[in-house]
């Protein structure tokens, strides 16, 4: 290993301006002139727009500008657009109704955006649109996932009948209902898995503004991928040419999916800006983000689980119902379909499965991407089915998954599902697991907590994730409507020293600390002479940006390639100044030399010969040492490992504490373990958020979010949460240069269901059964207080 | 309409006009810019805003400018000395106690409040964790935050 | 916010006399609860009466049988004073649980009172412990303080002074407290002195309350056991997505019984 190279835990080179209070976050930006926006949003969940006045918000003291959806008809502007087609079951498209940036007619969730006013403050664009007159004729919402396509529902969207957005399905019914017609035993089970806000830290912004002798835009926005917003924006949205519209994402306070998407906000600014010719500024305050920051989740399945004698699985029967909320939201179609059933095997050898999706549209905030992203809805769906089938052939969870493992042998491993596991050892993850939380000293603790009054349970989650999402060809032929790959350029400067330009973009996963180790292993280039380059159209290559824990796998690979051409390159150019044939030259550890002899070059040197070619081979090679690469992965990378927890439930309260959580986990090879590690719990706590605190709840008759503040949307705290064990077990991947899988939703994919079982063991002995998230105190005192009632 | 103040910030003496209505926070982020002060929540949950008034810990997001007036404001652009950062800020990179850095500023000013509460104490984790609860992370799941408060506190008593 | 006037007092006088020119003015003491709402423009005052210059508002002092706070008393203050640790450690422990640590440096007794939020914790001390409310024109019972959702016996221009809690033989505070928000779910403050006993109760209905029943049934003997089966009725009790009256109800008692034991030690 070099030093700082691959495996170093060293600190962060990000951390020093975080710590000082000077990183950039997109609201720290100002733009001499700015001019603050602040968005009228539908109070309804779903009501016809019969009049927008806006000249009252005019008349307001500050007030510069008003504008309406009408006002962006009236300039072409076109609606949000969806990267992503599902072709349903019967071969038709799914029904894609327009999503305009600014809602005319019809609002659909509250929140929706109808007018945006810019004021010389920020409190008096508030206070100015506050004066936006807006008629509705109220109508009846439709809210409710698993009833949203009943007959005579209210309907969203005119395009989309009984409210459907797509009926899908994966995988074959023929063996799968032969197999349950000859199964011993049939574990089912029917589960919710909930809604949740991403709750970022940093509330969404937007900055932009419009050089008007240039014809030039930019856009400072909190984004995920600066590139995708800036092809989405310009080549859909406002007609805008690449080449005239540069998207910044500065500092980022936390993405975990929300980030993705091109909001409506980003239209808004840029296209106000060139308006009123000012800059124009905009950030949610949290109860903004509540209402349009896309969220995560939300099914209601029913799945079925066939078993032999020997509680071997023979078939897995799942169907689902997913709700998108009221438009679709970037990527919303890919989320329940390719990033969830293609999961539904999970680390299991299962034979058959299929499952059917439908997508309904409802009366709420849109529905995309959340850390995990569709695996999280699948690991919770098997793991808990897991459980229910290990107590319907009377076996221990432990074990019912031992005899049902993926074996280690079996690599690459076809699933029913698409997906071509490519490597893994699922029992070594397992055991480990089991040995480091104890699992076989439980039932002592167990005893020891109900002597203390308290019940306590043990719930294990073996995951299995798909992530940097591949190939683009076939991925492409799933309904993407972009590609996949990712992009580098490695920049030797001519002292030596090196910057490197990634289309990834953090949001907190240390890219510049974890990408310039990559620069120290391969090229020999110190840590501190690196500079990590991310998060500005005009700067980098085209990349596809940060998400699906694709960084390191489809991000690093891409450097990795480019320093490959740096050393081919390098190679050559050490040749000739050492008078060796190319073939003798090796390099190893920032080091050229001829195999053999003492005869050396650093790569520095080499660098610098490359930029002043004094003496250089310049009739076959360009001067310079510059190289890009975009890396175009075979396949999705495919962690996995087993989490362990326990958890004790006060039966008075019915407060659940997380007294124990173990994870171990196969990343592949690891670059930084201090960052992954940091990356496993925060993903562990996302799990156990979704399991025991968080959920977005909607009242079913008005359509009103109730969750809509932290002060009742429940975010886990501090003392919410225990401290982590983790460790990592390590099967490389086999087809990107690197080894490496992905680790920065790993946590949260396998978390809840982890939480969940723990839940479900410890009410076991109280004759209680499944029960949704959360699993908060009022739900489980209200499954405990209706378990006694009926025993009573 | 609009009021006057004086305070000191980050040892600076400092004369303040802004609207009655304009937070501590926003004068900070958008007067000063001292944008390392952020703001995350507005029901005052997040603590984000955290900076220290007169040395104590408070939500600059729920204290308007004004009040401010004759007191000694530290935000986290405050805390290095000459270069130096403040121990609590070395732990959390020791430590790898901030991911996105957005709830870092708020959660550093809070955690040193907690050590100062604490002087001469050995800090447990019980005691960290319940004292944490005014800052909320998203990204570290507070596993290495709790640790980072722990080791300054060890740093910062032995000062 | 919307636009206010901000006027800052420097005696009570000159508050009151604010107040009665402003329009809707509302006093301003830490400003935890009035900040929030104006931030969500909830309210609208013409002026904001900051009291944070008015003089000889802050502090705590112990006597023989009382714990007399004043009412601008930050909650951190009261949380950590050696000597209210000593006289009514129950007292102590709820001003700690209040908010957040930032909250509670800055938050203050009167405030907090005066603003009766159904689900602050303060009021469980109130009626749980007996205590009187001073304010700069006469003397308030606690029982007859809280009237209703965020209404008290304050008149409209009426200041807290300062608050006087007589110090029990015995006293223990269990809050079972929202997940997302940390305010009162059931909050819980019983106490015994010389033979009288108070359960007072917040975060379970409108405002605080005293339940009769359990005060009997813990005057005859002072034990976990002599509540644990009273129930009270879930009736007029509070509701929403956190907790339904009958889970209140039923925390009232669990909080109650776990209090008594608190206070017996």
């Amino acid at each position: 290993m070099a030093d700082g190279g691959i495996g170093a835990a060293i600190t962060r080179k990000e951390d020093r301006r975080f710590l000082a209070g000077r990183g950039t976050y997109t609201d720290d930006i100002n733009r001499p002139g700015q001019v603050y926006a602040a968005i009228v949003r539908s109070p309804h969940a779903h009501a016809r727009v019969k009049s927008v006045d806006v000249s009252q918000a005019l008349a307001f003291p500050g007030a510069v500008a008003a504008f309406t959806g009408a006002d962006m008809a009236a300039d072409g502007v076109g609606g949000l657009p969806c990267g992503w087609g599902i072709t349903q079951i019967d071969g038709s498209p799914m029904a894609e109704p327009p999503h305009p940036v600014l809602q005319a007619e019809r609002v659909r969730h509250v929140g929706d955006p109808i007018a945006v006013v810019l004021a010389e403050t920020r409190n008096g664009a508030r206070d100015a649109a506050e004066k936006v007159a807006v008629e509705y004729e109220v109508l009846d919402p439709v809210i409710d996932t698993a009833r949203a396509d009943a007959d005579g529902a209210p309907r969203v969207h005119d395009e989309a009948r009984n409210n459907i957005c797509f009926d899908w399905q994966i995988g074959d019914a023929g063996p799968v209902d032969a197999a349950f017609a000859k199964a011993d035993k049939v574990a089912t089970l029917n589960l919710i898995n909930t809604r949740m806000a991403t709750c970022a830290m940093e509330p969404r912004a937007a900055v932009a503004e419009y050089e008007s002798g240039t014809g030039h835009y930019t856009l400072y926005t909190s984004s995920q991928n600066p590139h995708v917003i800036r092809l989405l924006l310009g080549a859909f949205v406002l007609n805008i040419p690449e080449h005239k519209l540069r998207v910044v994402s500065p500092d980022v306070g936390g993405g975990f999916g929300s980030k993705i998407f091109h909001y409506a906000e980003e239209a808004i600014v840029t296209w106000a800006a060139a308006k009123v010719g000012r800059p124009v500024k905009w950030t949610a305050e949290r109860a903004e983000s509540f209402v349009s920051d896309a969220q995560g989740r939300d099914h209601v399945s029913k799945a079925e689980l066939a078993m032999d004698g020997d509680g071997r699985f023979l078939a897995l029967r799942v169907s689902t119902h997913a709700n998108l909320g009221a438009y679709l939201s970037s990527f919303a179609p890919l989320v329940p379909t390719y990033l969830y059933a293609t999961l539904l095997a999970g680390q299991y050898a299962t034979p058959a499965i299929h499952a059917t999706v439908r997508a309904v549209f409802t009366n709420t905030v849109p529905v995309d991407a959340l850390r995990g992203a569709g695996r999280p809805e699948a690991t919770y769906l098997i793991e808990r089915l897991v459980d229910e089938a290990a107590s319907v052939a009377g076996l221990d969870p432990a074990e019912i998954r031992r005899r049902n493992l993926v074996p280690p042998d079996a690599f690459p491993y076809q699933t029913p599902v698409a997906l071509a596991y490519d490597s893994g050892n699922y029992a070594e993850t397992l055991d480990a697991a089991l040995k480091d939380g104890d699992y076989a000293g439980f039932e002592t603790r167990r005893a020891d907590a109900k002597a203390r009054g308290k019940l306590r349970g043990i719930g294990l989650a073996a995951y299995i994730e798909a992530c940097g999402a591949a190939p683009s060809a076939i991925a492409g032929q799933l309904g993407a409507r972009a590609g996949l790959y990712e992009s580098a350029e490695v920049r030797f400067h001519p002292t030596g020293t090196v910057t490197v330009f990634t289309g990834s973009q953090s949001q907190g996963q240390g890219h510049e600390t974890t990408f310039a180790q990559l620069i120290t292993e391969r090229l020999g280039v110190p840590v501190e002479n690196v500079e990590v380059i991310h998060g500005d159209t005009d700067r980098i290559p085209f990349g596809m940006g940060t998400y699906g824990s694709r960084s390191l796998a489809v991000g690093g690979s891409a450097i990795a390639r480019a320093t490959d051409k740096i050393v081919a390159k390098g190679k050559k150019i050490a040749a000739h100044i050492l008078e060796a044939s190319e073939d003798d030259i090796e390099f190893s550890a920032g080091t050229f030399s001829v195999a053999g002899t003492d005869r050396t070059l650093s790569i520095g040197e080499v660098a610098g010969a490359a930029y002043v070619p004094h003496n250089y081979p310049l009739d076959e090679l360009e001067p310079g040492l510059d190289e890009s690469a975009f890396y175009d992965p075979a396949n999705f990378t495919f962690p996995a490992g087993c989490q362990l927890c326990e958890v004790e439930i006060d039966p008075e309260t019915g407060t659940v504490e997380v007294v124990d959580f173990t994870a171990i986990d196969d990343f592949g090879r690891i670059v930084n373990p201090m960052i992954v590690d940091g990356q496993v719990h925060g993903g562990i706590a996302h799990g156990i958020g979704q399991a025991l605190f968080e959920n977005c709840v909607y009242d079913g008759a008005s359509g009103q979010l109730l969750t809509g503040s932290l002060n009742d949307y429940c975010m886990p705290r501090a003392d919410n949460l225990p401290s982590f064990r983790t460790d990592t077990r390590e099967t490389l991947c086999p087809h990107n240069p690197l080894g490496v899988k992905g680790c920065g939703e790993a946590g949260t994919i396998g978390g809840a269901a982890a939480v969940m079982n723990a839940v479900a063991d410890a009410l076991k002995p109280l004759g209680i059964g499944h029960i949704d998230m959360p699993a908060s105190p009022y739900h489980v005192w209200q499954a405990i207080h209706q378990s006694r009632n009926k025993t009573a | 309409m609009t009021v006057s103040f004086s305070m000191t910030v980050n040892g600076k003496p400092v004369k303040g006009e802004c609207e009655d209505r304009t937070l501590l926070v926003q004068y900070l982020r958008e007067h000063m810019g001292l944008t390392g002060t952020h703001v995350g929540c507005d029901t005052t949950q997040c603590g984000c805003c955290t900076v220290h008034i007169d040395g104590i810990p408070m939500k600059s997001c729920t204290m308007l400018a004004v009040s401010a007036d004759g007191c000694e404001v530290t935000t986290i652009e405050g805390l290095a000395k000459d270069g130096q950062l403040h121990p609590m800020q070395d732990a959390f990179r020791e430590n790898h106690g901030l991911q996105c850095g957005f709830c870092t500023p708020g959660m550093v000013m809070s955690a040193i409040g907690i050590v100062d509460r604490h002087r001469g104490e050995k800090l447990d984790e019980k005691t960290v964790r319940h004292e944490l609860e005014g800052n909320i992370c998203r990204c570290t799941g507070y596993h290495n935050i709790v640790k980072a408060v722990l080791a300054a506190s060890e740093v910062m008593n032995k000062a | 916010m919307y636009e206010f006037n901000y006027r800052k007092a420097a005696s009570l006088d000159e508050a009151k006399d604010l107040f009665s020119k402003g329009e809707d003015a509302k006093y301003m003491s830490g400003g935890m609860t009035l900040l929030p709402t104006l931030k969500q423009r909830l309210a609208r005052p013409s002026d904001v009466i900051d009291l944070a210059a008015v003089p000889d508002m802050s502090g705590i002092a112990v006597t023989g049988d009382t714990v007399s706070i004043k009412a601008r008393t930050p909650h951190a203050v009261v949380a950590a004073n050696a000597e209210v640790k000593k006289a009514i450690p129950a007292l102590a422990k709820l001003a700690g649980g209040i908010g957040d640590p930032m909250v509670r440096n800055r938050g203050t007794i009167g405030g907090s009172l005066a603003n009766n939020d159904p689900a602050a914790d303060y009021p469980a001390a109130i009626v749980g412990l007996g205590a009187t409310i001073h304010t700069d024109r006469r003397t308030i019972a606690g029982d007859d303080f809280f009237q209703g959702l965020f209404e008290t016996a304050l008149e409209e221009d009426e200041l807290i002074i300062q608050v006087d809690f007589p110090i029990p033989d015995k006293a223990g505070y269990m809050k079972f407290p929202n997940p997302a928000s940390r305010y009162c779910i059931v909050g819980v403050m019983v106490s015994s002195k010389g033979g009288n006993v108070r359960v007072g109760v917040t975060g379970a209905g409108a405002c605080a309350f005293r339940v009769k029943e359990m005060e009997d049934a813990l005057k005859a003997n002072f034990a976990a056991e002599a509540v644990e089966k009273i129930s009270i009725p879930d009736g007029d009790l509070n509701s929403d997505i956190h907790a339904s009256a009958e889970y209140r109800a039923h925390l009232v008692t669990v909080m109650a019984k776990r209090a008594v034991a608190e206070a017996n030690g």
